[in-house]
């Protein structure tokens, strides 16, 4: 292996194969190296990322313009009713501002939104530079409460006041501050689907299958939520967590103050999305509800058979290498390329918790390589050493893998098709194949003749 | 978000809805890009550098590979200088670039870091060097980030040996790789020999071999910016970006230079052309010629569609004023032209393009936003939208037939392979246009009106 490419300090963050005590030792969940062209994004990057999709919030970016322009409409999020979200609101500070303190302009920005569109709720996200020069974003947003009797909600989000995962944790108390008010004395009743984004509309796929089942879904967090429908959050009598990494802190914290308990999910694969319904009927469904599950997963299992079995032969023995936000989609995507006949030659995450790895650990080959915050140099080494023939990433690791000359599939914010639940399988499959046996790549090798040119 | 749009009018002087601009580091790290084997480096927290490769990425659909100092919550209170140092170390020591080009960042600049020193106080490796440029986010936008890296370098490395060079120095403005290879060939074709800076073509744009190579072959190279100072004189393509370059370098290695347009549209590039003329003393070569008489011949037979539409045009202001004045001579009315950047002179310079082509009712702005773009739109419907991906909500709100163009682009593929600026960019351009009006008459019109041949 070329040494030379990776730092002393990047060492802990990597270790190749599982180790055989069953204890993964892998460093993770730490800030990022300075110059190490990290994939990483910052606080505010998590704290939107996750309310985003509250769809009929305003969501107004305090801070200069770029914060908000480059999260403007980027995560796929669908949404059954208003598209609000879908806009870009900021107070696009500037000089004066920064120099005189930004809460007089975010004070007119609130009154002008109020003004023009009349709002439920705002959501006023604090970026780096707002921290610094100490706006009381609080005061103002409490300010604005009173004046309109609407809800202003801060977001603490500056870019430098830890890692992505801290964004989370913003937004899950933002998220709090939001329902607590709302929450009632009585019988709870349903569930709460916390951690999907309703990315290609997998929300939507995921209560689906609940109502088939039988199962109530009072509230979704945050994928396909409105101001109304997040608010009812408190009734209900069990959460289930789909995204970890973003959400166990919210779903603890509904559990200390609300009394609502939590079980952890993953519709990825089809592994995960039975036994996740299973789980859930289980939890809070009648004995009814549980042979329903029990019955739709098998169903749902054989048709999935049938409909993959075409792709045996095309996916077979590829190689397949890993590098997404979260440890919990890393682990189903392992289990999936597994039932595909597939092995995961290297896996990687940005926000991987030391649970996660412990899992990840049990699960792969003696030689996989497993990487917490990797960055481009590695991720190309990597993937070219162990021979991978796909890549499953985001928008930053697709123009990587093609310049190599591998395949790609997003599993994040551009991905156009569900791939979440039964139906997510197929289009998982479907979009690998497609990536891995398009005709493209039979003209990448040149083939050159003695006299120099192509060969004709 | 369609029906957000209220058709009334009311002034906002806080709120900035749907920008029509992004930050100065994105510029940067562009300008950065387009220079041999140098790693962009993001002095700053993670955030930034993430979002601005991934703008960057979405829109050339390429690697934009750029550090970070990585700031936590230590380094914005006590500076970022350390961070500064490991970072430098690091680049170095793993990514091994010629040069390193470091940009500020709005939490680098507010907390007051004196990159300069920093950089000053770093034992770099044998023939490796380190560039800097302050490019605070509330200030100026992308626009100005591209020019503002383009200064550091000039300010660190062009140097006046008093041996010149003979060479032109080529400012290209903020532009797709496809239009510095084509303002390239036009220099060539005048026989022009010239320094490109800063060049992304080859870079942004680099051939699919199987290898990821982070230093493509393509770039500016370190001995072509020290030499600009000895160019005989500066083109500095687009006022609002390259003139302030091109300024820095008149004062440091007192190299003249002539401000032109982009060369969008025919009068643009022939202006360009002519400049070339001047300096090169080279007869225009027939094939260059005969280039524009297909542009023209190409115009006229489009003529007919174009004549009269209404268009509103958004978009940096270079760019807004180059295809400002290409649609004026498509003998279109740019009814609406906007740009986010906040720009002296550029409402001016519209207004006197409006004059020249004695068109009446048009409005320019600088500091808008697409929101009051979609306002005026509702108010007074266009015929056609030019500009950014980000047109596309107004475009369905309205029906409106979309032509995209400028920066970004993130929403459809191999743009930035074809040209806007020269005679082969106006071929584009009038390819564009006419087909995305045609398109939208043989969606929406009668059945007996539908004809094959039009």
């Amino acid at each position: 292996m070329g040494e030379m490419n990776i730092l002393d300090e990047r060492k802990q963050f990597i270790q190749i194969g599982n180790s055989s005590d069953g204890c993964s030792g892998i460093k993770c969940d730490s800030d990022s190296l300075s110059g190490a062209v990290s994939q990483r994004a910052c606080v505010y990057c998590g704290a939107r990322v996750v309310l985003n999709p509250i769809t009929d919030a305003f969501h107004i970016v305090h801070g200069p313009i770029g914060c908000a322009s480059y999260t403007w409409d980027i995560r796929g999020s669908l949404s059954s009713g208003s598209e609000l979200y879908r806009n870009s609101f900021s107070t696009d500070l500037c000089e004066k501002d920064v120099v005189f303190g930004g809460e007089k302009k975010l004070a007119a920005a609130i009154d002008e939104l109020a003004t023009l569109h009349n709002p439920k709720v705002i959501f006023v996200y604090a970026t780096c530079i707002v921290g610094v020069i100490g706006d009381d974003v609080d005061a103002v947003c409490k300010a604005a409460e009173q004046k309109y009797g609407i809800r202003v909600i801060p977001v603490k989000s500056p870019g430098f006041s830890g890692n992505k995962s801290y964004g989370y944790k913003m937004a899950c108390d933002a998220i709090m501050s939001l329902i607590s008010p709302c929450a009632k004395e009585g019988e709870k009743h349903g569930v709460n689907i916390l951690g999907d984004f309703n990315l290609a509309g997998e929300m939507w796929i995921i209560k689906n299958y609940l109502k088939e089942i039988g199962i109530d879904v009072v509230s979704t967090i945050t994928g396909d939520a409105s101001y109304d429908s997040i608010t009812k959050a408190p009734s209900a009598e069990l959460n289930i967590v789909q995204c970890a990494g973003s959400m166990t802190y919210l779903a603890n914290r509904m559990e200390e103050e609300m009394g609502i308990p939590y079980i952890k999910v993953s519709f990825f694969g089809i592994e995960d999305t039975g036994s996740a319904l299973v789980r859930i009927a289980e939890a809070v469904g009648t004995s009814d509800n549980i042979a329903r599950a029990k019955e739709f997963t098998q169903k749902e299992s054989s048709r999935l058979k049938a409909a993959l079995s075409k792709y045996d032969s095309c996916l077979k023995g590829k190689k397949a290498a890993i590098y997404v936000g979260g440890g919990f989609k890393a682990i189903s995507l392992i289990r999936q390329f597994a039932a595909m006949g597939m092995k995961t030659v290297v896996v990687g995450t940005q926000t991987g918790k030391p649970e996660d790895y412990e899992v990840i650990n049990q699960l792969v080959d003696k030689d996989t390589v497993i990487l917490d915050d990797a960055n481009p140099a590695e991720l190309e080494q990597f993937m070219k050493q162990m021979g991978a023939d796909i890549l499953v990433g985001g928008v930053k690791e697709r123009p990587l893998a093609y310049k190599l000359g591998i395949a790609f599939c997003d599993h994040n914010h551009e991905r156009k098709h569900a791939l979440a639940g039964y139906d997510g399988v197929i289009n998982f499959t479907e979009e690998v194949n497609r990536s891995i046996n398009s005709p493209v790549w039979q003209y990448l090798n040149i083939p050159t003749p003695k006299g120099g040119g192509l060969a004709l | 978000m369609l029906n957000l749009t209220p058709k009334k009018i009311t002034p906002r002087t806080a709120l900035r809805v749907n920008p029509c601009k992004t930050c100065q580091p994105v510029g940067a790290i562009y300008c950065a890009l387009g220079v041999h084997r140098c790693m962009p480096h993001s002095h700053g927290s993670q955030g930034c550098v993430s979002y601005h490769r991934t703008f960057l990425t979405r829109h050339f659909k390429e690697p934009a590979i750029a550090s970070t100092s990585s700031f936590t919550e230590g380094a914005s209170v006590f500076g970022g200088g350390s961070n500064l140092k490991t970072g430098v170390k690091n680049v170095f020591d793993i990514y091994d670039p010629d040069m390193i080009a470091v940009h500020t960042t709005c939490l680098s600049e507010t907390i007051g870091d004196d990159v300069g020193s920093y950089i000053m106080d770093i034992d770099l490796p044998d023939n490796k060097l380190v560039v800097h440029a302050n490019t605070p986010s509330y200030v100026g936008s992308h626009v100005t980030g591209f020019y503002n890296m383009m200064c550091g370098f000039i300010n660190y490395l062009s140097l006046n040996t008093k041996s010149p060079n003979g060479k032109i120095g080529i400012f290209p403005g903020f532009v797709n790789p496809a239009d510095i290879r084509e303002m390239k060939k036009l220099a060539s074709m005048m026989k022009a020999s010239f320094i490109m800076f800063p060049d992304q073509s080859g870079v942004m744009d680099a051939p699919m071999t199987g290898n990821y190579e982070m230093y493509p072959k393509g770039g500016t190279t370190k001995e072509e910016i020290i030499s600009l100072g000895d160019c005989a004189k500066v083109l500095a393509l687009g006022i609002f970006t390259s003139l302030e370059p091109a300024n820095v370098l008149k004062r440091k290695c007192k190299v003249p230079y002539e401000a032109l347009p982009l060369p969008i549209g025919i009068a643009n590039t022939d202006q360009f052309i002519m400049e070339l003329k001047k300096i090169t003393q080279e007869e225009v070569p027939p094939a260059l010629e005969e280039e524009r008489g297909r542009l023209v011949d190409v115009m006229l037979d489009a003529h007919f569609y174009c004549y009269g539409k209404e268009v509103a045009v958004f978009g940096d202001p270079d760019t807004a004023l180059g295809l400002t004045s290409f649609v004026l001579e498509l003998g279109m009315i740019p009814k609406y032209v906007i740009t986010g950047t906040p720009s002296d002179g550029f409402e001016k310079k519209a207004a006197e393009l409006f004059d020249l082509f004695q068109v009446e009712g048009c409005m320019a702005k600088a500091s808008a936003d697409l929101f009051e773009l979609h306002q005026l739109i509702k108010n007074e419907p266009v015929d056609l939208l030019l500009g950014t991906s980000y047109g596309k909500q107004i475009a369905k709100a309205e029906n409106i037939p979309f032509v995209r163009a400028g920066f970004p682009v993130l929403d459809r593929y191999a743009h930035s392979y074809f040209p806007i600026v020269g005679y082969l960019g106006g071929l584009r351009l009038t390819e564009l246009i006419t087909c995305a009006l045609m398109d939208q008459f043989d969606r929406e019109c009668e059945d007996e009106d539908m004809d094959v041949v039009m």
